[in-house]
């Protein structure tokens, strides 16, 4: 329900008028059993504490109470009518005449009669297609109709009907089968933000649909797929491909963002069918972007299956021996005139394999920051970190964005963000740099780096509040550091951030939110310029190599007249440049090791192997480095990871944000200097298509033009 | 039992036909705005246990008691300002009596409003009329500017409570009259009831603490006030008490609205104010007591049935909102239900699952069952389905669509077996039918 100032609370009460926060433990008892659970918890979590089984359509755990499909009724003890279990808290119950605790009962025949009653009236004008529906074999309904349904219908009527509702190319509705439990209207305008899922028209006649049929503008909208608890809402993409029994599934993480956000990848023999989303509390919940969710039907198309070798000018196929041959021949020439980019998905593994071959020949031009970010050189491993943590965002009470956009650069971040919003501990967000909608208020106090010189004097309103607050947040985006002044602009913060004392006694609220998913591992092991080593913007200057590595990197355009060395999975910019191709697989055919923007270090499992004759990154330095005479220690993903461990400590600490525990001077962040007066802009410019697998992705392609056509030309978008 | 006839004296609505002026300077006449000052000097708690004293209960239909729903109100006001709200949003079917309180004698209502929400602390009400009731918001508005005018409420009026008066034109939604989903209208969303706890004394309109109150309810508050909590209780019996209009329609010589003693036996009440059942007493086969949503009673019911809360549902019916719909022999009784169970499948708002599925699935048996189109075990299927809808729902609705489907069942089932035997008799060749004409 909503609240005074426009808020939604996920319980109905409003105001410190009221119980909210009380947290007092209370006894109840379910079925027999007595169990102390807090205050309020819901029955519905009371019972499942006791181990009673409560079967649920409407009622979701990250979703305000709706209590509509009336499926968790149960019966208490001294209430004339079967209540629903999710809308009451166990506070909200009578004790007994005496004081005894008040009695639940979920086992009754009246609860049995109750719950048949609603699953039969579920049932009467659901479809029954469940042969040629998508969601068969994971639908909740059909679960629970086994548990509480009747053998045969005793409905003799012609079902309902209702008509299809367009809601773009990632979400596929077939409504008839809508039992309108509104869990997607819900997750639309809590957690999305987006209010434009709703319902219309009345009783058996309502109907979900989207605001005059159009796509949800959410970069989170896929994640509706997941809620429904019915095959109304399904996934496009995935229509008709598969069911669920026959797929693989991969356990992983992602890497369209910096986030490292937990997904499964379900695939069928060679191919990846679908990525969902697993639960991480500290990371992602239970959502997805829709980039992270739908561009893997990318890693089917454009993919480099075989090295290519550019002879008289033309790209031509060759066998893994000339390839490497002609790689190691490069190795060979003068370590100064050699340089390597690593780009934004690429595992720690690969990198670390590439760094250790390069310094070995005394190559120190060597960069992880194809942007050119400043960042990551001053030795504080606290500078470059999100080091409040995804989680850690919930407590913050006032947030500073600086040149980022978490909406298109971390959806599902910013999605972290409003939820803080929404339960009202987060009372202030101001940003520096575009004007855009975050999905919560949130006030633009200028547009570049001189606001931000007005902020680190302690100018203006927000900055008076800021400074009182008790736990403040800056959020840096490459926005403000992948330009050619970010090493001033990243001092401003800093001072900004010291100014608010951002970082405190058990609190660290200094915060950069990367892109890359690959970036901070790279920064952590060290794949930055060695010492007199040329930095990407000085090794894509032309004449300035003779030899230029890119690992993954296809955010570059290297000169022509330098010979390129491509390794990436997909036929990209980098690869359209290249002289010599080495196809390597992508992070669903590799185990590898990624670093969230958190400096959490996550694995991720191989879910199918790499396409063709690509191999993993790190056995092509492998193979190369005995080629070139510079043999790398390791023969194994184990022995690579063991000297990974050794070098740089922090890749041991897997799955574990480290959080305000990094130590972090504010005052050696940055570099004081000269600031331009040229705006922030978001790096993420186009937030479907900024990694080669989105690029090769027809959804994300889809999706792109959706967004681009809502852009231009709204008003016509609105009135289709 | 014969209960001598109201005496005009003691009637609150007396200009409940509309013969004299519903302007101000006639309703001051009639006693309106007479005292109002001294009702508040006396105080929130005197009023409140004024009116808890009286026995007054809600006559929105569900008769919870008034004072006591004041009562839950917050002692102080926090920084949630408090707000009353009046459901005039009266759309069940036979009831009209809210309707003539508006159009002819609004000043009550309006002088109920101050008096309630002083007694509230609020300084707002709003009344959320019925979209249908377009001249009665006329008369309303014009009565509320004159009460403005004569600054009897308004910011600095006489009586020395702030007081802000707004009238809310609903669209025309029978679910709007239950209270949470008045109160989601009224804040512009889709009118669908809220979950309870928490109540709206709780987090009401806006989230802040509100009382929604019936017309009726609020409209005698400043006469009970004026005349003695002791004068209204001294009406009906225990738990039953004060005078109450009924509106009565269907099968009478005289249908009309009238102010009674709460307690009337029904028979008086049609004998003696609606000249009687057409055809005569021995005419009568059913009555709907309490507006459509209650259990109908027979005509040997009828006999000594006394017009109140607790007589009615020691019936299996109900008071509701006193409109009572009274059906002759010739009234064909499947079909009355059939198409009241037309009007809840309409008017449901699709939110939960037993209401929304249910009262459609209840009208179209029932359609066919007018026709004889079913088969016999469907009797039995249909109290089923009715008892399944029965007290799942989030708010009433779906007992008030149950109801008059468990009253036609349980007292005239006979009715629907003969027409059951009848249709099929006529179609010897087709058993069966019902199963080919559902394929």
């Amino acid at each position: 329900m909503r609240c005074l100032d426009g808020r939604i609370r996920t319980w109905g009460r409003c105001g410190p008028g009221d119980r909210d926060g009380d947290r007092g433990m209370a006894k109840i008892i379910v079925d027999d059993v007595e169990v102390d659970v807090p205050a309020d918890y819901t029955l519905l979590q009371a019972c499942e504490a006791a181990g009673a089984e409560i079967p649920r359509f409407c009622y979701h755990e990250r979703l305000s109470i709706a209590g509509n499909c009336r499926m968790c009724l149960v019966e208490v003890k001294g209430a004339p009518k079967p209540v629903a279990s999710c809308a009451q808290q166990v506070r909200d119950q009578r004790p007994g005449p005496n004081g005894e605790p008040p009695v639940v009962v979920t086992k009754s025949d009246k609860v049995k009669a109750a719950r048949n009653g609603v699953m039969e009236f579920l049932l009467i004008n659901h479809p029954l297609d469940c042969p040629i529906c998508d969601q068969g074999g994971e639908c909740d309904l059909q679960d629970q109709a086994m548990a509480y349904g009747r053998a045969t219908s005793r409905y003799d009527e012609n079902k309902r009907a209702v008509e299809e509702k367009f809601m773009g190319p990632l979400v596929k509705t077939v409504m008839t089968r809508c039992i309108q439990c509104t869990r997607c209207v819900r997750f639309a305008t809590e957690v999305a933000g987006v209010p434009e899922l709703g319902a219309i028209g009345r009783g058996e006649d309502m109907e979900i649909t989207t605001y005059l049929e159009a796509a949800l503008s959410s970069e989170l909208s896929a994640n509706v797929v997941d809620l429904c608890p019915v095959g109304a809402l399904t996934s496009k993409p995935y229509a008709f491909n598969a069911r669920p029994w026959e797929l693989k599934k991969t356990e992983t993480v992602d890497v369209m963002d910096a986030l490292g956000s937990a997904i499964r990848i379900d695939a069928r023999g060679p191919e990846v069918l679908r990525a969902l989303p697993r639960v991480n509390e500290e990371i992602n919940e239970e959502w997805l972007s829709d980039k992270s969710r739908h561009a893997v039907d990318g890693l089917r198309r454009q993919r480099l299956d075989r090295p290519y070798l550019r002879k008289d000018g033309k790209l031509a196929a060759v066998a893994w021996p000339e390839a490497l041959g002609a790689f190691a021949q490069r190795l060979k020439g003068d370590p100064a005139r050699i340089g390597a980019i690593a780009g934004d998905l690429v595992e720690a593994e690969a990198m670390k394999a590439l760094l250790d071959l390069l310094r070995g020949l005394g190559v120190a031009n060597t960069d992880c920051r194809q942007d050119g970010a400043a960042i990551g050189t001053s030795g504080q491993r606290g500078e470059y970190l999100f080091n409040t943590s995804i989680m850690g965002l919930e407590e913050a009470d006032a947030i500073l964005l600086v040149g980022t956009n978490p909406r298109v650069e971390a959806p599902v971040l910013n999605a972290r963000i409003r939820k803080s919003w929404l339960q009202g501990a987060l009372k202030l967000v101001g940003s520096v740099g575009e004007a855009v909608d975050l999905t919560y208020p949130a006030e633009v106090l200028g547009s570049g780096p001189a606001t931000l010189e007005e902020l680190a004097k302690g100018k203006g309103g927000f900055m008076k509040v800021f400074m009182e607050a008790e736990r403040p947040v800056i959020i840096v985006g490459m926005g403000a550091l992948a330009r050619a002044d970010g090493a001033a602009v990243l001092k401003l913060a800093a001072e900004i951030g010291m100014k608010a004392k951002v970082v405190r006694e058990g609190w660290n609220g200094w915060n950069v939110l990367h892109t890359a998913a690959g970036r901070v591992a790279g920064l952590d092991m060290g794949f930055v310029p060695g010492p007199g080593g040329l930095a990407t913007a000085a090794m894509l200057a032309p004449g300035a190599l003779d030899t230029l590595i890119l690992l993954g990197a296809d955010e570059v355009a290297a000169p022509a007249s330098t010979f390129t060395v491509y390794l990436g999975s997909h036929g990209d910019a980098g690869a359209q440049s290249a002289d010599l191709i080495l196809p390597v697989g992508a992070y669903t055919e590799i185990a590898g090791t990624w670093t969230n923007t958190e400096g959490r270090v996550q694995q991720g499992r191989r879910a199918i192997f790499p396409k063709g004759e690509a191999r993993e990154g790190w056995a092509v330095f492998r193979a190369v480095s005995a080629l070139a005479g510079s043999v790398l220690p390791y023969d194994s993903l184990e022995a690579l990871r063991a000297r990974l461990m050794a070098d740089a400590p922090v890749f041991g600490g897997l799955d574990y944000a480290p959080g305000a525990a990094t130590p972090l001077d504010l005052r050696l962040v940055g570099t004081a200097g000269q600031v331009e007066r040229t705006p922030f802009a978001s790096p993420v410019r186009d937030f479907y298509l900024t990694n080669p697998i989105a690029r090769a992705s027809e959804v994300m392609a889809q999706c792109s033009a959706l967004a681009a056509s809502r852009a231009a030309t709204p008003a016509l978008v609105a009135a289709e | 039992m014969v209960a001598p006839m109201l005496a005009d004296k003691d009637r609150i609505f007396l200009n409940l036909y509309g013969r004299k002026g519903w302007q101000l300077e006639e309703a001051r006449k009639r006693g309106a705005w007479n005292g109002t000052r001294e009702m508040i000097g006396a105080g929130r708690d005197w009023i409140i246990q004024q009116v808890k004293d009286s026995g007054l209960r809600g006559r929105g239909g569900a008769g919870f008691p008034t004072g006591l729903k004041w009562s839950f109100m917050p002692k102080e006001v926090r920084e949630r300002p408090h707000y009353l709200v009046v459901n005039a949003d009266e759309s069940e079917p036979g009831t009209c009596k809210d309707r003539d309180m508006m159009r002819h004698d609004p000043h009550l209502l309006i002088e109920g409003c101050l008096v309630a929400s002083f007694a509230m602390q609020a300084h707002a009400c709003y009344i959320y009329i019925r979209g249908e009731y377009v001249y009665e918001r006329e008369v309303l508005e014009a009565a509320i500017k004159e009460a403005y005018e004569a600054r009897l409420i308004g910011p600095d009026n006489v009586h020395g409570w702030d007081f802000d008066l707004y009238v809310h034109h609903g669209a025309g939604a029978y679910i709007c009259g239950e209270e949470t989903a008045l109160l989601e209208s009224l804040e512009g969303k889709k009118g669908q009831p809220r979950l309870k706890p928490p109540f709206p004394a709780n987090a009401g309109l806006y989230g802040c603490p509100t009382t929604v109150n019936n017309v009726e309810s609020i409209a005698v508050v400043p006469t009970i006030l004026r005349r003695g909590a002791a004068w209204f209780a001294g009406f009906g019996r225990p738990n039953n008490t004060g005078t109450k209009v009924f509106c009565i329609s269907g099968h009478v010589n005289k249908p009309c609205n009238v102010e009674e003693a709460m307690s009337i036996p029904l028979k008086t009440l049609l004998e003696d104010y609606c000249g009687g059942v057409r055809g005569g007493w021995g005419n009568l086969k059913a009555v709907i007591p309490g507006g459509s949503s209650v259990r109908m009673i027979t005509a040997e019911m009828a006999e000594d049935a006394l017009m109140d809360f607790d007589s009615l549902s020691a019936l299996k019916s109900g008071l509701g909102t006193a409109g009572v719909i009274v059906m002759d022999k010739s009234t064909d009784l499947i079909r009355a239900i059939a198409r009241l169970a037309y009007f809840y499948k309409h008017e449901s708002c699709g939110q939960c699952t037993p209401c929304r599925e249910g009262t459609g699935w209840m009208w179209r048996v029932l359609e066919r069952m007018a026709v004889g189109e079913a088969e016999h075990r469907e009797i039995d299927l249909l109290l089923e389905v009715a008892g399944q809808v029965e007290g799942h729902t989030i708010c009433a609705l779906g007992d008030a669509a149950a109801w008059p489907v468990q009253g036609l069942i349980w007292r005239f089932r006979h009715e629907i077996e003969e027409r059951i035997d009848r249709y099929r008799l006529a179609r010897p060749h087709v058993q069966g039918a019902s199963l080919i004409a559902a394929e």
